[in-house]
């Protein structure tokens, strides 16, 4: 239930987002969703497309240096609490969280989270043993094209 | 055998000499060289000027009587102010690149040329050059000696040459792969290049016929070494020369691999302080001044090379009796001062090198934007040691610093740099930017 994140490093300087989002584009690839994290100097950009592999390829070409990562996507209820919910479990499993963004899209009331654990395994256990829908490749690409 | 990376074979008996043998043979032969270059003005002026004549050289330290040529001497007797035989018997000039300046000439005759590829053959088979081997040369063959030198020296050993010369690395990779050569001659930062071509070109570069690499042209460190030995899965030789005192062929390593033996029936050395000109004691570092000692078209008297190294003068399992040089780990003249205290690119060189999985690409770019010189060490990353998460590359970033500060002693800001963005180059690799002195 897992799903393959790209991330790759970014000087912060102007044009070196865009330059990878173009080759991207030229390539016909659709960003899912994305996260910058950056410093003053540099970024690490996370990337999440539906075809990771032929993603990766262009993006070397392209001269980046490119890691893949495991990550876990998790459905949150949209309201009040919902996410708090979901960090509690996390957090009774005894598991950390690397860091964490959205998806922009959402099924019915609920939001669909990318969290990145030092131990996804033990996470998806986790928050399946509790009731919680961790969404796949399959859905999410499905939902890409919906 | 164990002291050996591989079979010890000696080319020249003369390379084994006693060293009481050696010291006559060089007094003898520095003897010929004061005759030879009493006919060049700048030598025949230094010596009325000294009061020295033929008759002062007993022994070798005798060198010490003598004048010091620099590379401004030559600059100043350009382009051939130093030539000691009629122009005619010479058959070959080389020079340096003149990135500093003026390009400077040096000029060999037929006899010079010779000793200069017997030079070669010497550390080629001491680094385990057999005849049946093919040899890869991805040096330039101009006017830098290396190219040439490293041909005549295979040639006399009697293996095969593929002269590549430089450029076009992945032509490079096809050429050793078709023509299965097991030995490779380039700058040490050029087979790195070729590794990571190869890498990029889906091969893996162990898979190449390569097992002995000898590596000359700029200096390198112990960890570049390994770092080369893993990768491409070859025995990385080191070698020593400048045009200004032969090209290469003054000194090699030997199978024992702890320090380049000096040929030192043909050259005469000296390891000096190069403030005070005074020897320094036995394995502290100085600048290495070389002595020609039977070179006839350009034999130079004590040349200062500008070249940091130490000298072991102790036994060699080898057989060898040559004097031992270290690795060069500086320039006299290439030297930083940053905040009052002396930097080398090869000190960052290693500093990078102790930082797993990163490669030697890197710019210092050194600066005095108020009262206060800083650093700034520019380091490209690499897959190896890339992480998704903020805090493994702030951690990296970290470490780069304190490798550098345990290393130099000073404390540097370190700019970690996409892939393949900083400077690339088949011979002297740019490794400094001083904007102190307007770069």
């Amino acid at each position: 239930m897992k799903i393959n994140q790209l991330s790759l490093f970014l000087e912060n300087k102007p044009g070196h987002l865009s330059g990878v989002c173009r080759a991207l584009a030229d390539a016909g690839v659709n960003i899912l969703t994305l996260s910058l994290a950056d410093t003053q100097q540099f970024g690490i950009l996370r990337l999440i497309v539906p075809d990771w592999k032929q993603a990766k390829q262009v993006l070397e070409k392209a001269g980046s240096v490119v890691n893949v990562t495991e990550v876990v996507a998790t459905e949150v209820e949209d309201r009040p609490g919902g996410l708090a919910d979901v960090l509690e479990i996390i957090n009774a499993a005894g598991l950390n969280i690397e860091y964490m963004y959205a998806f922009t899209f959402r099924r019915g009331d609920r939001a669909v989270l990318v969290f990145r654990f030092n131990d996804p395994d033990a996470a998806v256990q986790a928050l399946q043993a509790k009731g919680v829908n961790v969404v796949g490749e399959v859905e999410l690409y499905e939902r890409d094209n919906g | 055998m164990a002291e050996f990376a591989f079979e010890n074979r000696i080319f020249d008996p003369a390379e084994t000499m006693p060293r009481d043998e050696l010291a006559a043979l060089q007094a003898e032969r520095l003897r010929q060289t004061v005759e030879r270059v009493s006919g060049v003005p700048f030598y025949r002026e230094a010596f009325a000027k000294a009061g020295v004549t033929v008759d002062d050289i007993r022994t070798p330290d005798d060198v010490r009587r003598l004048p010091m040529t620099t590379k401004a001497d030559l600059r100043e007797h350009y382009p051939l102010g130093f030539l000691a035989v009629p122009r005619e018997q010479v058959v070959r000039f080389h020079g340096s690149s003149g990135t500093t300046g003026r390009p400077t000439f040096v000029a060999y005759t037929k006899q010079d040329r010779e000793l200069w590829a017997d030079l070669c053959a010497r550390f080629l088979v001491a680094g385990g050059l057999r005849p049946e081997h093919t040899v890869h040369i991805a040096f330039g063959y101009g006017l830098f000696t290396g190219g040439f030198g490293l041909h005549y020296g295979v040639e006399r050993v009697g293996a095969a040459v593929v002269p590549a010369a430089s450029g076009n690395t992945r032509r490079q990779i096809m050429l050793i792969r078709d023509l299965g050569a097991q030995v490779l001659v380039c700058t040490p930062s050029y087979a790195l290049n070729i590794a990571e071509v190869a890498r990029a070109e889906g091969v893996d570069p162990t898979s190449l016929p390569l097992q002995f690499a000898h590596f000359g042209g700029e200096p390198w460190t112990e960890d570049m070494r390994t770092q080369i030995e893993r990768e491409m899965g070859l025995i990385a030789m080191n070698n020593y020369g400048l045009s200004e005192v032969i090209g290469p062929g003054v000194s090699g390593e030997c199978a024992a691999r702890r320090g380049m033996h000096i040929q030192e029936d043909h050259f005469l050395v000296e390891c000096l302080d190069p403030q005070t000109l005074e020897p320094v004691a036995d394995g502290e570092l100085g600048e290495l001044v070389f002595t020609a000692l039977t070179k006839q078209a350009f034999p130079l008297l004590r040349y200062r090379t500008r070249d940091l190294a130490s000298l072991d003068p102790s036994t060699c399992p080898c057989g060898r009796t040559g004097v031992r040089m270290s690795r060069i780990v500086g320039r006299s003249d290439d030297m930083l001062i940053i905040r009052g205290v002396n930097v080398f690119p090869s000190q960052i060189e290693e500093a990078l090198l102790r930082v797993e999985g990163t490669a030697p690409h890197y710019l210092l770019e050194v600066a005095r934007p108020g009262a206060m010189d800083e650093l700034t060490v520019h380091v490209e990353v690499r897959p190896e040691f890339f992480s998704d998460k903020m805090s493994r590359m702030q951690e990296l970033r970290e470490r780069i610093g304190q490798e550098i500060r345990s290393v130099t002693g000073i404390g540097a800001k370190v700019n970690l740099v996409e892939p393949q963005t900083l400077e690339r180059s088949t011979g002297k690799a740019k490794r400094v930017l001083d904007h102190r002195k307007g770069e």
